[in-house]
């Protein structure tokens, strides 16, 4: 098992008067080694929250994670995990190339090692050409496939993108989605988070849905449409009965 | 060692690509450069005019970049959400932190570098010699400076911009007072303004201790005992303010 969760819970508490808001209810969730595995839900549903606390951003109120089945604590697990945050800010005053060698020393990675992986991965998101243009002239796009290679430069066993591609696209969503399939093929596992369910019928091996902080339901994708025509009408089905 | 480095050499690239820092270069230099003039004003007196604002002008201008560079950087990498990039790789947070530190402790040496250079240069051309008790207050202005960034750091990583801006101004003057503070705790007769001025007076920084620009432009000696103690002091301080903002920083969310 590449992620497990149990009991996961997350309160924050929010205003002037603390008030309580239960941001994650008692999450149970496995991704198995090499599958696409895709967390969908709507805006506010949690899914951001249980990413950044794999990530160890935040802290959970109670429950645990485990990577590799190792609590996330032992901060050297991350060297097996790559991250790309929602809608990613980067230092842009940073040359593509810059960027990549500052997160390639954060995993200690030689000098020769570094700029080997840098050239690899500046070719796999298609961004050589403008590899010393500082990323303040990045549109978009290139600004989400930079910072997919970013999540990419430790050669992570479990890559974990939330919502990978929203605000693209056809044309980079058709690429973040290759990507996506060439990690897979490779043997990593990916767990990504999303809300355009079209992109995660095209490529997820399984499926995840969350609805104000509940697991509703998780399982093959096949398994869980049956009879429905997409997953769009599953997920109309669990937002109207919640 | 090798993932502070990155971080601090990050940090020092960022604030030396940043306006803010040469716009307050600028005006230090200028400050030099008005002492000149204001210095001809007077009789006899113009070298120490000239001392005086120089090494003020690297003192303030010096706190100035410790504090809105300080605070802006650490402050900027949790608003824009980059650290959510350093925190989910093998970096521990009190390595982020001790990184930051460091980064601008450098991007300060250089700015003190710049400023005492010009201000030297200056002092040699008005005195044709080089009086070597400038380099000490000058060197005590750096450690000073870096007690700042340290208290400026503690605040960012709870408080916003503006607050920790201001909770760091307030530091800065009320701990060029402190001794007062202990005088007027000591002549009160009320109890509770007895401890609480004690309080403040062994909790702040005593920054007066790094302040020796009076006695070297009256040429009054200051030995290397005084000195030594001094930088001794700023560096016990910085070590437990870094403490504290790394047992801060630990606990919280980044939401």
């Amino acid at each position: 098992m590449v992620i497990t969760t149990e009991g996961l819970t997350k309160e924050f508490r929010v205003g002037f008067r603390m008030k309580r808001v239960l941001a994650l209810d008692n999450l149970n969730l496995k991704v198995e080694e090499g599958e696409i595995f895709g967390y969908i839900g709507p805006n506010g549903a949690g899914k951001t929250t249980t990413l950044k606390i794999i990530m160890g951003l935040i802290y959970p109120t109670s429950g645990n994670v485990q990577i590799f089945g190792r609590d996330i604590k032992d901060i050297n697990i991350k060297m097996d995990i790559g991250f790309l945050p929602e809608a990613p800010y980067f230092y842009d005053y940073l040359t593509a190339r810059e960027f990549l060698d500052f997160y390639s020393q954060l995993f200690g990675l030689g000098k020769k090692e570094r700029e080997r992986r840098i050239e690899e991965l500046l070719d796999m998101v298609d961004l050589r050409l403008v590899k010393d243009t500082q990323l303040r002239k990045f549109s978009r796009g290139m600004l989400q496939r930079i910072g997919i290679a970013q999540a990419l430069i430790n050669d992570p066993k479990l890559v974990v993108l939330d919502e990978p591609m929203s605000a693209l696209d056809p044309v980079g969503r058709t690429k973040i989605r290759d990507v996506i399939l060439r990690l897979k093929d490779e043997g990593k596992t990916v767990f990504f988070s999303s809300h355009i369910l079209s992109d995660v019928e095209m490529i997820c091996d399984r499926v995840g849905l969350l609805v104000n902080g509940k697991l509703k339901e998780i399982g093959k994708l096949e398994e869980l449409l049956g009879e429905r025509e997409s997953l769009e009408d599953l997920f109309m089905e669990e937002i109207k009965s919640a | 060692m090798m993932k502070i480095k990155a971080i601090a050499i990050n940090t020092f690239r960022e604030a030396i690509r940043d306006k803010i820092l040469y716009s307050l270069l600028f005006f230090a230099l200028l400050m030099m450069g008005a002492s000149v003039l204001l210095g001809t004003l007077t009789i006899g007196e113009q070298l120490k005019i000239v001392k005086d604002m120089g090494l003020a002008a690297i003192s303030i201008f010096g706190t100035l970049i410790a504090i809105f560079v300080g605070i802006g950087l650490v402050y900027k990498e949790i608003d824009r959400r980059t650290i959510y990039n350093i925190i989910s790789k093998p970096v521990s947070r009190h390595r982020f932190l001790l990184g930051k530190y460091l980064g601008l402790i450098l991007t300060l040496a250089i700015e003190v570098a710049v400023m005492s250079g010009a201000f030297l240069i200056l002092i040699i051309i008005l005195e044709h010699s080089l009086d070597i008790s400038l380099l000490k207050a000058v060197l005590l202005i750096f450690f000073e400076l870096m007690v700042v960034t340290a208290v400026a750091i503690l605040f960012s990583t709870f408080s916003t911009p503006t607050l920790s801006g201001m909770f760091t101004l307030a530091i800065y003057v009320i701990g060029h007072l402190t001794m007062d503070l202990k005088t007027f705790g000591a002549k009160s007769e009320i109890v509770v303004v007895k401890i609480v001025t004690g309080f403040l007076y062994y909790f702040l920084p005593n920054l007066e201790n790094f302040n020796i620009k009076g006695k070297v432009v009256h040429h009054i000696p200051v030995s290397w005992e005084y000195i030594s103690f001094s930088m001794a002091y700023g560096v016990l301080y910085i070590t437990v303010i870094l403490l504290v903002s790394m047992v801060i920083f630990q606990r919280r969310d980044f939401k």
